[in-house]
């Protein structure tokens, strides 16, 4: 089912190829009679686990990710004790299953002393084995002092690292409100890539009086660093951010769809010319170093979400539940430490909207999807006649079974979608 | 409530200008008479329908029976018709006035007199009121009493030396216009003993009561048990309840002359009752009807469709059941090319249209498309047969009209000077001729001749937007005059959209295609693929107008698995879907085909 993917393999984790044997134990233990809802989860389309680390040192102005400020460093050893029950809790919930990657992200997980991720690596392990292969990824600021824990991330299992460099231009790290500097985060871009083998970059474009040329410029630094996988946003102003209040209040002038539309043509250009084409609307890399965590998202697969704010999509046969835990850290932990997990909603999704979030997920990526899988989960298939008059724009296209979101289709995705999802 | 000496009964209605306190003083009165206890008053008690209340607007004239002890010591009878002053309402004005035999005419001690003081006093006086000037609003400090009264001297000719200056907001000297409604108004005249007459005012329908009818006694007594006769209709039915409103309704055994009350018994639907119908004893008739007054005429047509084609039934009903409590809306089944089964409705004036289309989407619960309004034109044909036509759809080939002929009207319009320039281009622009120029005191007082049909949209608007608000209008129709009309079409994606297809002046189709295409550009969202638009007469293309393909929409990240968020954005993309209609590959904005009339001149 992948065209043109091939998962990278990476190196193995070696803490966790010690434990091997005792999680085997463990595991054998957990197992449950075999219902067929506790049957290992379905695996179209993997099974992953992300885990939130809700802390971050400032707030940046655009981002309304769940990520919170505290003046007191928070208790680590706290939440390792209750990431590990909400982890047992959900293995409850969803079974048995083997997780093929890790995604520690935020907030500012490289926050976490190198043990808090090593022990929760271990909680994880235990409900679900992590397969020897597995990708371990965690989020990180590419400031000097995060740059001192890399190499605890690695012995704890991490075996790729996504830095969140954000802009190469001192002016826009600044007005993005990031507290490290260009030469700062190229440091550590490069102590990554030495400590992981696999590094992703994160920028963000359409910035404020970013033109095509100086973005090209500064992809093509980006790309000297040599990374084989480079995430590229496009700002958006979210509600409730500082950002937003300045646009609203006239203060922040970003740039207009046709502006928008230049930049994203550069984005495809350069990148496309460096070899490391986007397999995902946002997400660049070179064939083979695609992110295996992010897949499973977008090829709408099983993932646990733990910690506070986390979304999870959990399978038993052809049910799909919806999970999401309280955003707020303290109260969090107080759920988790009261009932043994965070969640605030639980939702089973209907046929219907399974279809809708395959198609939201799956034509984010140049691969598409696969229709008869579509009209399985949906229920029935798109409407043939929508699909064509798409594929009449050259927006998208059909081949066998599978549907794909063409070039011309990408910078109008949204719109693509709503017409698809009627 | 005992039944009241004839004597001792005075009966008013309160008519103004719109927004000049009518139904604030009708608050004060109902309170200081206790017709309400402060629980149970709130502001503009009398508009009690959601829409009145959101909009702060009479729609319905109200009547409401008050209990007052005058100073002489003795105790009236006060029979109060608070009614609206929109223009589109005037129907309810008109009908109000016939039902009684005094006016206080309300005016707004900031503002002075305005085009509907003066339509209504001209009514009350053609109805032979006594009138009671009263100069409301003295607390604001812009309030020019003295220059008021002038003005009501020198504009209406009415004797305004003894206007009473009040406050409806706090209550100041609401005494003295108690006082003078029992001094200065007159009593109603009947006879007790003669056979029953009574104007049939207003009906309507009640989920309880079922159909309730609005009466004013003239001669003889309406009793509880009574089989009446509707003179007009030739129909009887029996009297099951009488009574008044206090506002709340309340029983009475019997209404004699002069008063004002309800009936209710074996009607079944409003459609058999007639405003301004005569209503006897069908045992002991009265030998002569009332003169009554003309049922409220539809003068704005458009067609009223679903969103959503499977409402179309669900429309129907929904329409029935509103048309029980007003009868000044008509409609009839449309078909249209473009939007399928619908209606063709009929209304006073647009506000009237917007407060219909509102009240049929919120309390029915439906999404519906209004089409572009027309007035009632008339086709005289070749072989001499005369067509009316309310629906530019239904337009015949031109080659068999011999003349097409279309509605005018007689505007008055009140301006300060510094805005007279303006509004003399806007009447120009909109092919008006010009009859008379006055002045009432500093401000200009000009009549012209207008057609409906450059009226009817956005006219009232326009007039509002170039004088800062201060201008004011009122209109009766006139006559039917022969005109150089052609019908415009609009084109969108090459495709023809009957819903938006009007009858223009010729000298006034490219302007107006031009303003249709401009506005349609900003109304229709854009589509993964770029939209002509073209306004036609016949084959030929007057004005266009390109909404080019969308080329770039927000590519938000996916954080950490959301999808819930990315669905809510979905289904919120859904929603705004449904709110349009499909025309060809092109969804078009429920809302764009009435935006798309309104012109920015
Ligand atoms: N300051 C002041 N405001 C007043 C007074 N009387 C009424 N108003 C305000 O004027 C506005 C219009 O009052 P209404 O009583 O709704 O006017 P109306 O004549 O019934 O309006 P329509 O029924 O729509 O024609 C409201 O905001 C009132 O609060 C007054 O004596 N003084
Ligand atoms: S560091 Fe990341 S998560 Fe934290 S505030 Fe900034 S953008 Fe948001
Ligand atoms: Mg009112």
């Amino acid at each position: 089912m992948t065209i043109g993917l091939h998962p990278a393999p990476g190196p193995l984790p070696a803490p966790l190829l010690q434990g091997r044997e005792d999680w085997e134990g463990q595991k054998a233990a957990t197992v449950r009679p075999d219902t067929p809802s506790l049957r290992p989860a379905q695996t179209e389309g993997g099974f992953g686990v992300y885990v939130h680390w809700p802390f971050c040192l400032a707030k940046c102005p655009y981002c309304d990710f769940n990520s919170h400020v505290r003046h007191e460093a928070p208790d680590q050893a706290r939440f390792v004790a209750a990431f590990r029950r909400e982890i047992a809790h959900m293995r409850d919930l969803h079974g048995p299953a083997e997780a093929q990657t890790v995604f520690f992200g935020g907030g500012t997980p490289s926050l976490m002393e190198p043990a808090t991720v090593a022990a929760i690596l271990e909680a994880i392990n235990t409900a679900w084995p992590i397969a020897a292969d597995a990708e371990i990824t965690l989020e990180a600021n590419p400031t000097s002092v995060e740059a001192e824990r890399f190499r605890g991330y690695r012995t704890a299992g991490v075996n790729r690292l996504s830095l969140g460099v954000q802009a190469l231009e001192e002016r826009d790290l600044k007005s993005l409100g990031r507290t490290h500097s260009v030469a700062e985060a190229l440091a550590a871009v490069s102590i990554a890539r030495a400590t992981f083998g696999r590094v992703s970059f994160d920028l963000i474009y359409a910035r404020p009086r970013q033109t095509p040329e100086s973005w090209a410029r500064e992809l093509a630094r980006a790309l000297d660093e040599g990374c084989d996988h480079y995430s590229l946003y496009q700002l958006t102003i979210e509600p409730g951010t500082a950002y937003e209040r300045l646009y609203s209040a006239g203060k922040l002038i970003i740039p207009d769809d046709d502006h928008a539309r230049a930049l994203w043509d550069v984005t495809q250009e350069v990148m496309g010319a460096a070899g490391l084409p986007a397999y995902e609307i946002s997400n660049h890399a070179r064939p083979g170093a695609e992110a295996r965590h992010n897949l499973v998202y977008w090829r709408y697969g099983t993932y646990a979400g733990v910690g506070p704010g986390a979304h999870g999509r959990l399978t038993a046969g052809a049910e799909r539940r919806a999970t999401f835990t309280e955003r707020q850290p303290e109260r969090w932990l107080q759920a988790v430490e009261a009932e043994g997990h965070g969640m605030v909603s639980q939702e089973m999704l209907d046929t219907f909207t399974q279809g809708d979030e395959l198609l939201l997920m799956g034509l984010r990526l140049a691969e598409g999807i696969d229709l008869p899988r579509h009209a399985r989960l949906a229920g029935r298939p798109i409407d043939p006649a929508r699909i064509a008059a798409l594929a009449d724009e050259g927006l998208v296209e059909r081949s066998g079974d599978r549907l794909r979101v063409l070039p011309e289709g990408f910078p109008v995705l949204n719109a693509v979608i709503a017409e698809l999802a009627r | 409530m005992t039944a009241s000496i004839q004597t001792h009964i005075r009966n008013f209605s309160i008519v103004a200008h719109i927004d000049h306190g009518k139904s604030t003083l009708a608050d004060r009165l109902i309170q200081v008479t206790g017709g309400l206890s402060e629980r149970e008053m709130t502001d503009q008690v009398l508009d009690n329908m959601d829409i009145e209340r959101e909009r702060g607007i009479t729609i319905k004239a109200q009547t409401v029976r008050l209990s007052y002890k005058a100073k002489d010591g003795q105790t009236y009878v006060l029979n109060l018709i608070d009614t609206p002053g929109h223009v589109d309402f005037a129907y309810e004005v008109n009908r109000s006035l016939a039902a009684v035999e005094g006016s206080l005419l309300v005016v707004d001690a900031s503002q002075g007199v305005e085009a509907q003081t003066l339509a209504n006093v001209y009514q009350a006086i053609d109805n032979n009121h006594d009138i009671v000037p009263v100069l409301n609003k003295i607390d604001l400090p812009a309030a020019e009493p003295e220059k008021v009264k002038a003005q009501i001297e020198d504009v209406i000719g009415l004797d305004a030396s003894e206007a009473i200056g009040i406050s409806a907001k706090t209550g100041l000297n609401i005494d003295q216009v108690l006082e003078a409604i029992v001094a200065r108004l007159p009593a109603p005249t009947g006879d007790r003993e003669a056979p029953l007459k009574a104007l049939l005012v207003d009906s309507w329908y009640d989920t309880y009561l079922g159909v309730v009818v609005l009466v004013r006694i003239v001669d003889g007594v309406l009793r509880k048990g009574m089989r009446i006769k509707m003179m007009r209709a030739d129909a009887a039915y029996d009297v099951d309840r009488v009574g008044v409103f206090t506002p709340k309704m309340v029983a009475m055994e019997n209404l004699g002359p002069g008063e004002i009350g309800f009936l209710n018994g074996s009607i079944k639907e409003v459609a058999d009752t007639r405003v301004g119908d005569t209503i006897t004893e069908e045992k002991r008739p009265c030998a002569e009807a009332l003169p009554g007054f003309k049922p409220a005429q539809p003068v704005v047509f458009c067609g009223l469709f679903p969103v959503d084609a499977a409402d179309f039934e669900d429309l129907r009903a929904a329409m029935g059941k509103l048309r029980l409590n007003d009868a000044s809306f008509s409609f009839e089944m449309e078909t249209s090319a473009a939007l399928g089964f619908g209606f063709r409705c009929g209304f006073l004036g647009l506000l009237h249209l917007e407060i219909i289309q509102e009240r049929l989407e919120r309390e029915f619960n439906l999404d519906l498309i209004a089409t572009a309004p027309s007035v009632i034109y008339e086709m005289e044909m070749n072989d001499g047969s005369v067509i009316e036509m309310h629906n530019p759809a239904d337009m015949p080939d031109v080659v068999k009209i011999k003349e097409i002929r279309e509605p005018w009207i007689r505007a008055t319009i009140l301006t300060p000077d510094d805005y007279l320039g303006a509004v003399l281009k806007l009447c120009q622009d909109r092919r008006g001729n010009q009859i008379e120029l006055t002045y009432v005191g500093a401000r200009a007082m000009v009549t012209y001749d207008l057609p409906l049909n450059e009226v009817v949209f956005d006219f009232y608007d326009r007039l509002k937007s170039i004088s800062k608000g201060y201008a004011s209008f009122d209109y009766t129709i006139t006559d039917y005059r022969e005109g150089d009309l052609v019908k415009m079409s609009l084109l969108v994606n090459a495709e023809p959209v009957d819903a938006l297809s009007m009858l223009v002046h010729r000298t006034r189709a490219e302007f107006r295609g031009r303003a249709m295409c401009e506005k349609l550009k900003d109304l229709i969202p854009q589509h993964l693929f770029q939209i002509p638009i073209q306004a036609a007469i016949g084959a030929k293309i007057i004005a266009r107008e390109t909404i080019k393909a969308l080329r770039k929409d927000v590519t938000a990240k996916c954080y950490g698995g959301d999808i819930s968020r990315k669905r809510k954005l979905l289904d919120k993309q859904k929603e705004g879907k449904k709110k349009m209609r499909q025309f060809g590959k092109v969804e078009i904005p429920q809302e764009a085909f009435i935006a798309a009339l309104k012109m920015d001149d």
